[in-house]
This record gives structure tokens, sequence and C-alpha cells, in this order.
């Protein structure tokens, strides 16, 4: 084994949104950072326009995810599977800000508060039954300036619809009060966008063009938009994506502070005497080197913090790192999907374009935006009408009134594949006694250390939120014009990346493994960042928390440098 | 696109036969029921070499995705898009960890084929193979030990891929299968006007091969196909 001469002030493992956000104020501080990232370096050339590289085989995790895919079972007393789909995140400096959608989201304030405010306005019976919700150890307003600086490194484009509690419709009208406007306006509208938006006027909804980091116009010397049709899943070809690649970590690198040790698989967190991180086991190719750190950033993705954590055992934790309250991997979640599609007969919606960051939003069904006294569920979602279909993902989108396959489903495609409308919706999901990731017995990575499990099933809170907003995914289309509407039926799928939970945020040691900073209550001089801190998912996409969270936390981390390293 | 010539349904297996010649793709898939029990002495013309399949793996393959997507009045079909040589090269690069499953299923559906009608799927009449793929799908054709359908979905999926999927991969040949869907094919950009409902986007009818940008690990390295 190796060891690098010189230890570093912080080690940072995985260069994503997370990580490659929070080096920029490490760096910045004149701490000497070094980062571990499992993938390479990849340009614009990388990212070619091609659905089967990207959405079917992803290309971009080659490096290390592909190898790793968590396997899934719905209860314990089940014997786990492979998951159906791979991971989905990526390995490379950037990490998955590289091939993400870029819808980005602020979270509600009530995302931060759900189980006070559902006891509050309907009683502690409407907390969903097994679910070991929490609030957030912090409310929206703390995140607020982080929201601000990660919008404006990235150059976010939105229209604000609550400007320091001015409500201004051309916006989201339920979103929780922003101190400016965002750097860009909205990506391009469309037919399509339009048209849908449109129709949720007319059902009395209040519909906006969602926020989007993808630049719209140049900002700060960066690229804008070309709308190209290959985004999710691949990397940008024009650098418009909000990548931290990008931003941050060339920034940081300009600091001279920040070293990236590329291809670098981290595989155990070391502690010493006393139980504090003292460095990281990493490695190259086949060769262990060890990293020396006075504070270490386990920054991977929501399954991997928790693998790390648990394969880093030692005498002062033999459970896992950070485990010695059984809480690693406790309090998982993962985003419930639902929706519907619908034929809009005889119109071209040329939605084989752009990005699914063009895209209307409706607001009006997600937390506690609406009464839910009768309904039988605390919660909600966003909901969604975009751009960029792909082909083969058309192809499938048929309903189930055809044959799925011979010349009656070739015609039906032939005709109506450019008419296809749909409407989507994300599941704000609690945490459950028994949803929870462990590693897995029986199966093992190429390196020989196991990978996840994760053990997830859908309850009948998210089941009832997700029919409910699927039934306004229907009606939104009926409304829009659809013939036949046919809906996409609710599913937790286990592993996906937009996966929650495992290392929890919160006051309380006994059941949360970071407290409000995003540090460990065991030990001191270890931090975590990524969607893993979240208690709840929000009905909307991570990302954007997740980098606000990291930055919050890199700033926390100097300005306590002393007393959490000393 | 250019009206498609073939013909209607009627005329379906003559034309059917026309067409994989023009399409250069004429094996023992289309020649006639009587090479039922000798499909290995019969020469494979005109078709490129095989990747990861047997000259017989590849036929029942072929005659699989024909029928999932053949060609009719509606234009081209798995054939024409040369989806077999799609799945045949996948498997012999990014998909080589179902190449097993592929030879077991083949095998089992040309064994069922046999056990119904007689032949290997390849040999029977169009009707005869849609009556065939409609028990893999409906998970009543036997012999397959995980189910005839999960086999069926493993196709059918992989049959999307090569139909409608980039052509730099070997299927989709001359973006027949964007051409059905009306994908306007790969662009490095889209003006506003193209993004309106309605308008009728211009094929481009290019590939991420087609471009100077992504050549970067195209060919080889990467496992890539």
């Amino acid at each position: 084994m190796s060891t690098s001469k010189k230890g570093a002030d912080v080690v940072v493992i995985g260069l994503g949104a997370g990580g490659g956000t929070a080096v920029l104020p490490l760096a910045q501080a004149g701490l000497d950072v070094v980062a571990l990232e499992a993938g390479g370096r990849f340009s614009v050339r990388d990212f070619h326009a091609d659905e089967i590289r990207n959405d079917i085989r992803n290309w971009l995790g080659r490096a290390k995810v592909n190898d790793e895919v968590p396997t899934q079972r719905r209860t314990a007393a089940e014997e786990s599977v492979p998951a159906i789909a791979p991971g989905r995140m990526m390995n490379g400096v950037g990490g998955t800000s590289i091939h993400w959608t870029c819808q980005s989201w602020r979270l509600m304030p009530w995302n931060f508060k759900q189980r006070s405010e559902t006891i509050r306005r309907y009683g502690a019976g409407a907390l969903p039954a097994g679910s070991t919700l929490t609030d957030w150890p912090l409310a929206y307003e703390e995140l607020e300036p982080y929201y601000d600086k990660v919008e404006f490194l990235h150059g976010v484009s939105g229209k604000a619809g609550n400007l320091r509690g001015a409500i201004d419709a051309a916006g989201n009208v339920f979103e929780g009060p922003r101190a400016r406007e965002y750097p860009l306006p909205p990506l391009r509208r469309t037919g399509f966008t339009e048209f849908m938006s449109d129709a949720a006027k007319r059902l009395g909804w209040r519909p906006f063009a969602g926020p989007a980091a993808i630049r719209s116009q140049p900002y700060r010397g960066l690229n804008a938009c070309e709308y190209h049709g290959f985004c999710t899943w691949g990397g940008c070809h024009v650098d418009a994506k909000g990548s931290t690649n990008l931003t941050a970590i060339p920034m940081a690198e300009k600091t001279r502070n920040l070293k990236v040790v590329e291809g670098a698989r981290a595989i155990e967190i070391t502690v010493d005497r006393d139980g504090r991180a003292n460095g990281v086991r990493y490695m190259k190719g086949r060769k262990v080197h060890f990293q020396a750190a006075k504070a270490v950033l386990v920054a991977g993705y929501t399954y991997e913090n928790t693998r790390l954590l648990l394969l880093s055992r030692s005498s002062a934790f033999p459970d896992g790192l950070s485990n010695n309250h059984g809480q690693v991997g406790r309090h998982y979640l993962a985003h419930v999907r639902a929706g519907a599609n619908g034929v809009i007969p005889g119109r071209r919606l040329n939605r084989f374009s752009g990005t699914a960051s063009q895209w209307t939003a409706v607001d009006d069904w997600d937390s506690d935006f609406f009464d839910h006294s009768t309904l039988g569920f605390t919660g909600g979602g966003t909901m969604s009408a975009t751009m960029e279909a792909k082909p083969i993902g058309a192809a499938r989108t048929t309903p189930p009134s055809i044959p799925r396959w011979g010349s009656a489903w070739k015609a039906w495609l032939k005709e109506n594949a450019i008419s296809v409308a749909s409407a989507a919706t994300q599941i704000n999901v609690a945490p459950y006694e028994d949803n929870f990731l462990d590693l897995d017995p029986g199966v093992k990575d190429p390196d020989g250390f196991p990978v996840v499990r994760v053990t997830n099933d859908l309850k009948e809170n998210e089941r009832r939120a997700a029919l409910f907003v699927q039934g306004k995914c229907m009606d939104w289309l009926r409304e829009a014009g659809a013939s036949e509407v046919w809906p996409v039926a609710p599913s937790s799928l286990s592993v996906q990346t937009h996966a929650y939970g495992g290392t929890r945020m919160g006051d309380d040691p006994d059941a949360d493994v970071t407290d409000r900073w995003c540090f460990s209550h065991e030990v001191p001089n270890l931090g975590v960042l990524g969607a893993s801190n979240f208690p709840t998912s929000g009905g909307r996409n991570p990302t954007e928390t997740v980098m606000a969270l990291a930055w919050r936390t890199a700033d926390h981390l100097v300005d306590e440098w002393e007393a959490i390293t000393g | 696109m250019q009206p498609y010539e073939g013909g209607g349904a009627d005329s379906r297996a003559l034309s059917r036969r026309d067409l994989l010649k023009r399409a250069g793709v004429v094996g023992v898939a289309a020649a006639a029921p009587t090479a039922a029990f000798a499909p290995t002495a019969a020469p494979v013309r005109d078709r490129e070499r095989l990747e990861a399949l047997t000259a017989l793996e590849a036929e029942a393959l072929e005659a699989i995705v024909d029928r999932l997507i053949p060609a009719d009045s509606n234009g081209p079909g798995a054939a024409e898009a040369r989806v077999a040589r799609y799945i045949d090269r996948a498997l012999a690069g990014e998909l080589a960890s179902l190449r097993a499953s592929y030879s077991e299923g083949l095998a089992a559906v040309d064994a069922y084929a046999r056990s119904r009608f007689g032949e290997p799927l390849a040999d029977l009449e169009p009707a005869q193979q849609d009556a065939v793929v409609r028990d893999l799908e409906q998970n009543v054709a036997t012999g397959f030990p995980g189910g005839s359908r999960t086999f069926f979905e493993l196709v059918r999926e992989h049959c999307l891929q090569g139909m409608f999927g980039d052509p730099v991969h070997g299927g989709n040949e001359d973006f027949v299968g964007w051409d059905l869907l009306g994908f306007p094919g790969v662009k490095l950009s889209f003006a506003a006007a193209e993004q309106q409902m309605d308008v009728t986007v211009v094929p481009a009818h290019k590939s991420t091969a087609d471009f100077p940008l992504f050549k970067r690990g195209r060919k080889g390295g990467d496992g890539e196909h």
C-alpha cells in the first residue's frame, strides 16, 4: 500500500453534485483539499447524441456504478434480486451533475416540517402508519442563501414566483420566498409546453416554466442551450448544463488548493485510536493507496455513502463507521413515480427535441397546497409536462388498448407517436421502519466488496398520493384534448438517482446519523454530502438541494475548523 | 419519407422475401420450408459475419423480430432495419452477459415451433410464426425455464433498441425506425420554429456517428458498438 507523503486538510470522496460543490468554499478558504473521484474527466466530445449509449447502457457509469448496482427486494422476508434498471448515477469529475436532467428546484418550506405541519393541521393520526417521519433539522429560510449561491454559480434559468414575499403568477406562486430573481430567464418555451400550460390554466391551476440548471443565455463565459434533444443521461455537447466540472471544480482548482485524484475508488474510511476519521484507503487500478486527512467528507451517491460507512469497520466502530447506534442505512426512501400518457389526435407535438428541463410544471397538488382532510394521505408531488421525447422511449409508450407488436402496433406508432403527450409526477415519500439499505451477503462487485441491498416497498400513504396526483395528470391530458389517456402505474423503483436517506440528518443521535450540519454525531470530523442526508424526499428533483446543503456543510467546516478537527 | 412500395397483408409472405433480398439479408430465414432440418447446410448469403450468434440462432431471431415489426403498408420493418444485426453485435459486446439467455431462448423457440407446427420458426408461414410469438408473449409456450414471456420481453426490448436506436449500433438501417416515428434524427441544435406544434421538422437522417464532434471513443477501446 502506498501512502501519500503529505496529509491533506480535507479529503472529499466523490466529485459530483455534492463533493464538486463543497470543494469550492473549502479551497477558497485556503484549506488543502484532496478529492478522490472514481471516474475520469469528460469533455463535450464524450457526450454522444445516442439514446442506447446514454439512456440504456449508461456509458458514463462504466468506471464504477455500473459494476455495483444494488440488489433489491420489497421486504426483509424476500430474497434480493438484481435491480431492474441500472443505477443511472455516473462517475467522473463532476459526477452525476454531468448527466442530470437539470430540473433545478428548491424544496418547498413545507417539506422541511412535514411531520409537525401534518400534526398541526390534521392531527397525529394523519402521520403515515409505520413511518419514521421527522422534520428536517433546518428550515427553508436557513437554506435559502445557499440555494441562491448555487443558482448564481451555474446560471439557473427560471422565473421567480415569490420575491421576498411578493407573489408573481408568472413564476411558481407556491415557492418559498427568494432573495432575488433567477440569474437567467426560463429556457425557451415551446409549442407543447405552452399548450400544456394553457390546459392547466383552464383547469384553474397555476402552471409555470419549471426552473432549469441549464443556461438559457450565455452566462459568465459559459454557453447557452442548443436544445438538441439528448440531454438527460448524457453530458451536454455545448457545456450548457449546471455541472460542477464547469463551475465549482475548476474554480477550486484555480486556487491551487484542490488536488483531484482520478480513477480512485474509495474502499474504507479509517479512524485513529480515539475513533476520529484520519484518512481514506482507495484503489487505483488494483493498487491500494492511503490518503491521510484531518477531516473527511464522504460524497458518493446515496447507496455508496451507506456502503462505504458499513464497509469501514474498526474496533471503535465494529458495525461500520458512525453506526454504533445502528442507523446507517435506515430511513431509506426513493421517489415514487406515476403519471399518464395521452394522444392528442392529429397534432404534431414535436417533443423530439430540446431538454426535459424545457417544461411546464404544476405545484397545485404538491405538499400541503390542498386540503388533505378526506384524502387519507399526506404530501403530494409536482407535475410536469416536458420536451425531450426520445425514439426508443417513444416506441415503448403505447396504450394498453393496442397490441404490443405486429402490424397493428406499428400502424399505431406511425399515426400517433408524434402526438403522444405525457404528464408525470414524483411523489414526496416518507421514511419507514422497514425500508432500509444494508450490504448484500450474496453479491459482490468486481473488487470483491458486497453491493448494497435495498429493502423498499411502496407504502399506502405514497400509493394513495401517487394515485391522486396521477388522476390530476389524466385530467390535465384530457383538458389538453387527449382522445385516449392511459395511466402509468405508481412505482417505487428501488434503485434510482432519486434515492434518499441512509445517513439521515437530524438532532437525535439515537435516530439520525448526521447532525444539522451533516456531520456525523459519532465521528465529529466526518461529514456526509448528498441526498443520503435527506429525511424526506420532497415531491421534486433533489440536486439543487444536494448542492446547497453541501455548500453549507463546507462553510460550516471552514467556520468551525478548530472545533471540528482539533 | 418516401412512400413505401411493399405489398399489403395478402402478399406479405412474398413481399417479405423480396424485401429481404433488397436489403441484402436473404438467408435460410427467407428460404423455402424444405430447408427445415438442414439449416446448417444451407449457405448463408449476403449476411455479414455473425459476431455472437450461430447461423441457426440468427435465423430464429430474424424470424421473431420480423413478426414483431413486419414490413407492411406502413413501411419497412425489423428485417430492413437490421434489428437482428444490432442484437448480434450487442451480444458480442455490451450485452455479452445475455448471450446464454439468447442461446437457450432461441433453441427453445425452435423446439416449441417444431412441437406445434413441425418446423423451426424460420420455416413456418407468417401466420404460424405469429401464433408462436403470441404464445411466447402469453407465457404459454413450453420449454422455457424462466417462462416464455421473460424471453419474449427480452427480445422485444432489444428489438425496439435495434429498430429505433442510433444506427451506429448496427440497427435502424437507413433511419427506417426514426422515419416511422417521425423522429428527426440527430442535430446539434434545434431552432425555435422546430419546437412549435404542427410544423413538419425535416428529417436530418443523421446518426451521432455523422458528427466529427462525437468521434472520440466510437471505435475500439471502450467496448462500444
